[in-house]
């Protein structure tokens, strides 16, 4: 499911901009229609927890993006795995208030800022070790990231 | 607890008035302790040390009262309506501090507010040569486009599909904020009311009429479904753990002001939140555990038998014992399905021990099956309740009685419901108590309520046909039944309001 026609013209014109160009340590992976994409992202500086590793982000959007944010998520493939942080699951699921309605996402957000806004999170985690209660979540079955309710308890983030 | 705790002085003081007085009325707390047993007749409403006052307000009274304070702050600070509308939300309705706020610094409130210098233009569309929408990429020469006072302009579709993001998915209605990220300017009613299609801006209107009541703490909507009223009573949240402000909703719901929940007196708000917890995590397991499991006379480890002979070995300590006398297994010899040691004093040492560590779980679970029994009649009330109404049907026609002379039957069947709800509460109550002389009186209160219950609930059982000799019985019970209810929250309200 894509966005409705109305909205396709801004994905599109994301994807181009973005082919055109993207920050450092930011790259498309696919982008073969306009309801998935795959984004690759490296964390730049020396960070001992993320040095030399690439991690993939799965955007998944929605008949109402950009009004509503895209579902977004770490994904594990044979050479990925899901990065360690305090908001991140090991299911890769990221807890980030920017990716819920209501807390931090503007329709003026896109994937690039995305990417970034994520990028920066790992960038500055010194801690590595998963979230609180990791084991337990990741064992609950859910239908959509949009049906998990977190507590943004943590201001710094 | 104070010494002028008689509990049977007839004074009856009218602290509680008429429920058609207008003031939002102060509460009113204090302990006229009017207590009595009314022989049938009906009784005068009389405000108890356990009663809170309170009021109740349809939709329309709470817009009506809302306007008024609009227009009464915009003629002090004389500012047009909406704008006063927006900064009485963001002062959650308190409208000396905001009067005040802005008498001292009129600008920085307006600001902060999300109504800064200009707003009196009133809101249009435009359309901007060479713009292009950031939501929606749409760069077509002549589009729509609208902007609140922070410039960030987006084409009208956008702006509109947003804000009904916002409020019809989102129930939002103060705090919409520009679509601009970062951007904290609030969307004003004129841009909602400029860029949404009707129905959508009705349901803005209910939703801003609906922060009203959950700004205001001295007011909260009545939780039964499709209840449109609203209860005023000021009760502060600190006075919680001494008063249950038990209210009722003129649509015949009663429930507590504090937390919502339906009535609970006499247990304080924080106790029923807590006990509703652990009957939630425990009461299923711990009747298992109960049932099924007994604790490892050494290490306390809880041990399931599920088969096999009475040689048990503890997993975990390796001690090994008899599961029917709790004996240590090296006296037992080879009898392996039979244990005649039961007197031998070792194992009823073994079973002393484990008779201390049950203790707190039994504790819990005779609470918890008390109040899970009272809970379980009342769900049955509804039952009662309909059948009740059946008998008094039958027994105008059989008894030649009119349909005023069986009102009885309602009556005593509405105090039974009640006193099952307060008896369910006193048990999780009772569960939390420590024990010194309060306590017993508690139980003494509780208990005599408990009877009178049974002696009115076995009326109801009585066929039809003794049902009309039993009528002066049965008022005799149930004004009974009444007065044990009053005498026991109003110890309880006095005992907890003298501990404070």
């Amino acid at each position: 499911m894509g966005p409705v026609p109305t909205f396709s013209r801004r994905l599109k014109r994301e994807l181009l901009n973005m082919q055109k160009e993207l920050p450092a340590g930011i790259h498309i992976a696919t982008a073969d229609d306009l309801s998935t994409w795959e984004m690759d992202l490296e964390v730049l500086d020396q960070n001992p927890i993320y040095h030399g590793k690439t991690f993939r982000l799965r955007f998944k959007f929605g008949k109402n993006y950009p009004i509503e944010p895209p579902e977004v998520m770490f994904v594990r493939t044979a050479d990925r795995e899901i990065p360690m942080h305090p908001h991140v699951y090991s299911n890769g699921i990221i807890c980030l208030d920017l990716l819920s309605t209501g807390h931090g996402w503007s329709p003026v957000q896109n994937v690039e800022s995305v990417c970034v806004s994520i990028q920066s999170m790992l960038t500055g985690n010194t801690k590595n070790e998963r979230p609180e209660g990791d084991s337990q979540f990741v064992m609950t079955p859910m239908r959509s990231v949009r049906d998990i309710n977190f507590v943004y308890d943590d201001p710094t983030v | 607890m104070s010494s002028d705790d008689e509990l049977m002085s007839d004074q009856m003081s009218d602290a509680y008035g008429d429920d058609d007085e207008d003031s939002l009325g102060e509460l009113d707390y204090e302990e006229d302790g009017g207590e009595y047993i009314d022989e049938g007749k009906e009784e005068k409403p009389t405000k108890r040390s356990y009663e809170v006052e309170f009021k109740v307000y349809s939709d329309d009274q709470i817009r009506k009262s809302q306007q008024n304070q609009v227009e009464e702050v915009a003629s002090i600070l004389g500012l047009p309506g909406e704008q006063v509308a927006i900064l009485l939300r963001h002062f959650k309705w308190q409208k000396d501090r905001l009067i005040e706020k802005y008498m001292d610094s009129g600008e920085e409130v307006l600001e902060e507010a999300g109504l800064g210098p200009s707003y009196d233009t009133p809101p249009k569309l435009e359309t901007v040569q060479g713009f292009v929408c950031d939501i929606c990429c749409d760069d077509e020469v002549g589009l729509d486009t609208y902007a609140m006072r922070c410039n960030h302009r987006y084409c009208v579709n956008c702006y509109r599909q947003y804000l009904e993001s916002k409020i019809k998915d989102e129930g939002e209605a103060t705090r919409i904020q520009c679509p601009s990220e970062g951007c904290s300017m609030i969307v004003d009613s004129k841009t909602v009311d400029l860029l949404v299609p009707v129905e959508i801006d009705k349901r803005y209107k209910e939703l801003l009429n609906r922060t009203y009541v959950d700004d205001k703490p001295n007011l909260r909507w009545c939780p039964a479904p499709n209840c449109e009223y609203a209860v005023d009573c000021a009760i502060r949240p600190v006075q919680l753990h001494t008063i249950v402000p038990s209210v009722n909703c003129r649509c015949g719901h009663n429930f507590c002001f504090g937390c919502g929940f339906s009535e609970h007196q006499p247990c304080p708000c924080a106790l029923v939140k807590k006990w509703l917890k652990k009957c939630e995590d425990d009461s299923e397991t711990a009747n298992w555990i109960s049932a099924n499991t007994k604790e490892c006379p050494k290490c306390v480890s809880t041990i399931e038998k599920n088969g096999g002979c009475n040689h048990m070995t503890c997993r975990k300590c390796k001690h090994e014992f008899c599961w029917v006398c709790m004996g240590p297994w090296a006296e037992h010899g080879t009898s392996w399905y039979n244990c005649n040691r039961f007197e031998e004093k070792s194992g009823s040492e073994a079973r002393d021990q484990q008779a201390k560590s049950r203790a707190s779980l039994e504790r819990y679970l005779h609470y918890y099956n008390r109040y899970a029994n009272h809970d379980l009649s009342a769900k049955l009330d509804k039952d009662l309740y309909i059948k009740t109404e059946k008998k008094m049907t039958t027994l105008q026609s059989s008894s030649g009685m009119s349909w005023i002379e069986v009102q009885y039957l309602e009556a005593a069947s509405k105090v039974l419901q009640q006193c099952r709800q307060t008896l369910k509460w006193t048990y999780a109550f009772a569960f939390y108590l420590e024990r010194n002389n309060h306590t017993y009186i508690f139980e003494d209160n509780q208990k005599d309520l408990e009877m009178a219950v049974e002696h009115l609930s076995e009326l109801f059982e009585k066929p039809t046909d003794q049902l009309s000799t039993a009528k002066n019985d049965m008022l005799d019970k149930t004004a009974y039944v009444k007065s044990r209810r009053m005498i026991l929250l109003d110890y309880t309200a006095k005992s907890l309001a003298a501990e404070e």
